[in-house]
């Protein structure tokens, strides 16, 4: 794809100044949730991101909405950085980017029906269109993600998780967005409920056509439905590359055990596999390793690791990785 | 090999004011020494009611029929001081978040210890060695010093090993394990399947684990029973189940997963629908409205659990899949 990107993130960084408790208020402390974070989406891209919790890839998604101020770097979003534009002008693109939320009946106004739910992007960017008009569009999207137009004056709460998440989507479609980040819009679903999801997702898009930053912990769900993926750590980018690449070529010892520790259902397969086990857990963000931040799980990690946080350096020109002892597995 | 939990014809219903839910009916299952029975279903599939039926711990409006024998005697219903004296000793149960089973105001030495003087009647000492050793063997770092923390101060994977190593204080014969690794990230729920692995292996227990997903399953189980609505669909040796699934549910679970071994091109298989409100089920066979094999059979007449070959089991009218 040689397209101009639609997104380009640079060195995007989100601290976060964490007040410590004491009766005159001590120094503060700032995590660094995101922390330099550079990459491109492209039109009709689906880009995955993963990591474990507190690897800062909601925050990423926030920030890059501007949900979230960012301390230091810059997105651009069709040639124009989203930070510097004053309110208005940021509500004028927020047509054109959308979010789906994790907890489909938290994100959904219990009192609004679906209807209203669906149709309040359509008339705040739209105060034109007649009531008549707004209703066809809001049943045709409902029609659409797969929802019957007799439910239109029901409540959230009449609705199952699944059929919830059919509601988020539809609301972030109503407009055609260029853009919808979907922050872990399986995770709180049954497996068969699931598959039904990853699949409207994938559909829409190929109808649409728009660009999904896809954030998950999944790394099944995220290989089947990304182009690309991106690997966060502590709030740095550990690797980047096609979707082939990731799973059948990791490069990075945290994306090789990542990978490792996804259960496979085939009792065969699980015996044999050689599972990379990593010790200890995620180290606090607010007081991260020197260097690179994985060093104190990394079975590789040497002296240097612990001195210099290594470049992202491109292995090819899809596949980029940030380790001073970047190859295959052992 | 002898059953250590036989439970035979449980019915497991609550009574609501919209009527009466039953979450688990005529279930009968045996779990051998030593062995790992998976139990697989999606939410409100009534896989951990059959548990909380077993330990005592069904809620006030729950009601539990049949016979649940542990070791040859029967627990259903049993006293609360009877049920004492087996349960959180001869079976004990670990569950999905760790933080609500410990107690937030009390150190983690306190809460082993505890166990340990009034189960087994250790001195002060002895069940304070005894502690430090099982949060060993669960790999906690420096357990001498962390066992005088309390639970906050413990990241999400270390509080699911606490909760292991109370569970197996008084060597239990069966743990069971609900969900135990689902609040994890994928890291540290290798950790746990591999502490629990381990565990089968040294200590010869046996394991119920309850999970909604196949592949937790898979590397651990000997067994699995696949419930759906509040019914076994198909009960099978591990390997065959996932090799050649029976039932229609179960392929069709195995089908709509992504794999991370395999790219997929395109869509997934998916079941429609979903499953069916346990206050309004379906004549005929509960998963017929899913199911894309359904015939004139299925809506007239449900489906019982037959044998279909050695050690399986299904509740499907059709011959094969």
């Amino acid at each position: 794809m040689s397209t101009a990107p639609l997104l380009s993130v640079q060195d995007l960084k989100v601290h976060f100044d964490v007040s410590r408790k004491g009766l005159f208020g001590g120094p503060t402390a700032v995590v660094k949730a995101v922390d330099g974070v550079t990459f491109d989406l492209r039109p009709g891209e689906t880009l995955g991101l993963v990591g474990e919790s507190g690897c800062g890839k909601s925050t990423l998604g926030r920030a890059v909405l501007r949900l979230l101020p960012a301390t230091a770097g810059r997105v651009v979003w069709l040639g124009e950085d989203l930070h510097a534009l004053d309110h208005g002008e940021m509500q004028q693109k927020r047509r054109d980017m959308q979010i789906i939320f994790q907890d489909p009946l938290a994100s959904l106004n219990p009192r609004m029906t679906v209807g209203q739910i669906i149709a309040e992007p359509l008339t705040v960017f739209n105060p034109n269109l007649s009531r008549q008009q707004v209703k066809d569009r809001v049943r045709q999207m409902m029609a659409k993600v797969g929802l019957l137009p007799n439910q239109i004056n029901r409540y959230p709460h009449e609705f199952s998780g699944g059929q919830a998440q059919r509601i988020g989507i539809a609301r972030a479609m109503i407009n055609s967005p260029r853009m919808i980040v979907c922050d872990e819009p399986v995770s709180a679903l049954d497996v068969s409920i699931q598959a039904q999801i990853v699949n409207l997702l994938m559909d829409l898009q190929h109808e649409m056509g728009m660009s999904l930053i896809f954030i998950s912990h999944n790394l099944s769900v995220v290989r089947h439905i990304s182009h690309r993926v991106m690997v966060l750590y502590l709030g740095k980018v550990m690797e980047i590359a096609d979707r082939d690449s990731i799973y059948s070529n990791p490069l990075h010892p945290y994306t090789q055990a990542l990978n490792s520790a996804v259960p496979i259902p085939d009792p065969d397969l699980e015996k044999q596999k050689n599972r990379i086990v990593l010790k200890g857990d995620l180290p606090s963000p607010l007081n991260p390793p020197s260097g690179c931040p994985f060093r104190t799980r990394c079975p590789r990690a040497t002296e240097i690791c612990a001195q210099v946080m290594p470049d992202l350096l491109p292995a090819s020109s899809s596949h980029y990785v940030a380790c001073h002892h970047a190859g295959p597995p052992d | 090999m002898t059953a250590i939990l036989d439970v035979r014809n449980l019915n497991t219903s609550f009574s609501t004011p919209e009527g009466t839910v039953r979450a688990v009916n005529d279930v009968s299952f045996s779990i051998e020494a030593g062995e790992t029975l998976g139990i697989v279903g999606e939410s409100g599939s009534g896989k951990s009611q059959i548990f909380m039926s077993v330990m005592g711990l069904l809620a006030k409006n729950g009601r539990a029929e049949g016979s649940v024998q542990f070791k040859g005697k029967e627990i259903l219903n049993l006293k609360v001081d009877e049920l004492n004296k087996i349960r959180g000793v001869k079976m004990s149960m670990i569950f999905q978040d760790p933080m609500t089973s410990l107690n937030p105001y009390l150190s983690v030495k306190r809460q082993m210890t505890e166990v340990l003087e009034t189960h087994r009647g250790m001195s002060q000492d002895a069940a304070l060695t005894a502690a430090v050793n099982l949060l060993d063997i669960v790999q906690i770092p420096e357990a001498r010093r962390r066992v005088h923390m309390f639970p906050h101060e413990f990241s999400g994977g270390m509080r699911q090993r606490v909760m292991i190593a109370m569970a197996l204080l008084c060597e239990p014969e069966l743990l069971i394990a609900d969900e135990p690794t689902t609040a994890l990230d994928v890291t540290v729920q290798a950790q746990i399947l591999d502490l629990l692995g381990k565990l089968k292996r040294e200590t010869g227990m046996a394991i119920a684990l309850i999970t909604h997903d196949l592949g937790v399953i898979a590397g651990l189980a000997n067994r699995v029973m696949v419930m759906y609505a509040g019914e076994v669909a198909e009960r099978a040796n591990a390997g065959p189940l996932f090799k050649t699934p029976q039932h229609p549910y179960t392929q069709g679970l195995l089908r709509s997963m992504p794999r991370l071994d395999e790219h997929r091109a395109n869509r997934l298989q998916t079941i429609g629908g979903q499953p069916p409100n346990l206050q309004h089920l379906p004549d005929g066979c509960r998963f017929r409205d899913r199911c894309s094999y359904a015939f004139d059979r299925c809506a007239a007449e449900q489906p019982l659990l037959r044998t279909i070959a050695e050690g399986r089991a299904k509740a499907c009218h059709l011959e094969a899949l």
